[in-house]
């Protein structure tokens, strides 16, 4: 089937199998392997993406479906400098050690830092409850996501 | 796993997607948000011939309040029940419950009509229904036809609808005058399906419930009103009378067994939901005597 979205602010036409999903697509198709595919059942939360500007899991959502989609994968994020402040706490703060699930992370906190700027530490794991470390231990994770939404408070004042 | 091969169509209106449901029968799945149904696909649990994808039916997302009812459109995503003024203003249990499904990135695809058409047992949204005695529009070959909430589940992913019928919106009674409403489940994790949960809704004046509708699910094959809740309308509810209402519910209940719990964890903490949402409802601490689980 014939597609036509935009990945990352370009626009992109393709040709897709129906049961291609849309982590596959990015993955083998565009070669942006960013997006990491664990579970393919929507447990894990490696897989997450912006679509039309919402957190999404990529390995439930066929390609097609993303058809007239604006899709962001980390490469955008990180390459925009979006999540550059977010990344570098990680990194400080030794929030990943194989880093698997960090792009997935990064996608779903960045999601929630931009709706509310000021969570406190249930709520970062609320909103984190979909997406699996298991290197961490999450309490760094937390540290990172409570560090950079202080920083970017004081930036705003 | 990946999906198997499957072709795929993408219906452009309600009555073309009737017209590729009636083509191909059976070998057919409709895709709505596919938060179900595509880990059964991902997992090899089904593999449907074709995927009717109904995304695109703008004409079938929304929510709108007219006459006293609310109605919501079968592709309304759970994240626009979370967010929806009207839903908080006339039906807050839904806004309640959509905070327990699943996580973000599952709520901001899944959508209402396709929770309901799957029919997980485990599933908030069927439960919900129950309570708040619910209206489901269906469209088929033959025209609309609506069914109750009550008649419409049949069993674990099995409600009245036929291959060829689409959801296509659900109508709820908007929330009279003192009414109360209570939502809690258990779940070993955030996010996790349910161990067991109480979606209920009630309308209680001067002290005692004038209609009370405890829905219970991941407890049976499909969500359960149940029978007991009735021996306390209308009257005074005392410990007692409440005692009487837990035993009645344990009898009525037969839940399964599973990893996740025995029959009789899944009776006791039916029972302890019973009696935190009685007191919860009624503004009486006193009567939330089923201890803690």
């Amino acid at each position: 089937m014939p597609i036509s979205l935009e990945v990352n602010g370009e626009r992109v036409d393709a040709h897709v199998l129906p049961r291609i999903n849309l982590a596959d697509f990015l993955r083998e198709q565009l070669k942006l392997t960013g997006t990491h595919v664990g579970c393919e059942h929507g447990i894990c939360g490696a897989c997450t993406v912006r679509v039309n500007e919402d957190i999404v899991r990529s390995c439930l959502m066929l390609a097609v479906q993303a058809h007239g989609a604006s899709v962001q994968t980390i490469e955008g994020l990180s390459d925009s400098g979006e999540v550059a402040d977010l990344q570098a706490a990680f990194r400080d703060r030794n929030a990943l050690q194989c880093g698997y699930c960090t792009p997935g992370m990064l996608m779903a906190v960045q999601d929630l830092l931009k709706r509310e700027p000021a969570p406190d530490r249930e709520r970062i794991r609320e909103h984190l409850s979909g997406n699996y470390c298991r290197c961490t231990g999450y309490h760094a994770i937390i540290d990172a996501v409570e560090t950079t939404a202080r920083s970017r408070a004081g930036r705003r004042s | 796993m990946k999906a198997s091969a499957f072709s795929y169509a993408r219906a452009t209106s309600v009555s073309n997607a009737l017209e590729l449901l009636v083509a191909y029968g059976d070998r057919a799945k409709v895709l709505s948000g596919g938060q179900s149904l595509m880990p059964a696909m991902n997992l090899r649990l089904i593999s449907p011939e074709v995927i009717v994808d109904i995304g695109e039916l703008t004409e079938l997302r929304g929510i709108g309040v007219a006459k006293g009812i609310l109605k919501i459109g079968a592709l309304t995503r759970h994240v626009d029940l979370q967010r929806s003024a009207e839903v908080a203003a006339h039906a807050p249990l839904l806004t309640d419950a959509v905070a327990e499904i699943a996580h973000p990135a599952i709520r901001n695809r899944g959508t209402i009509g396709g929770s309901l058409a799957h029919a997980d047992p485990a599933s908030e949204l069927p439960a919900c229904m129950l309570a708040l005695n619910a209206t489901i529009i269906i469209s088929g070959p033959k025209g609309e036809r609506r069914v109750a909430a009550g008649d419409f589940f049949k069993g674990i992913y099995e409600t009245v609808l036929s291959p060829q019928e689409l959801l296509v919106a659900i109508e709820l009674p908007i929330v009279r005058k003192n009414s109360a409403y209570f939502f809690q489940e258990f779940a070993r994790r955030r996010g996790d399906y349910a161990i067991t949960g109480l979606a209920a809704q009630a309308v209680v004046d001067g002290g005692k419930f004038t209609d009370l509708r405890m829905a219970f699910f991941a407890i049976a094959d499909q969500p359960v009103l149940a029978k007991a809740a009735k021996a306390l309308v209308g009257v005074s509810v005392t410990p007692v009378a409440l005692s009487a209402a837990l035993a009645a519910l344990g009898h009525e209940l037969d839940p399964h067994e599973d990893q996740q719990a025995s029959s009789s964890m899944r009776r006791h903490l039916a029972r302890l939901l019973m009696a935190r949402g009685v007191a919860s409802l009624l503004g009486r601490p006193d009567l939330d005597i089923g201890g803690h689980a």
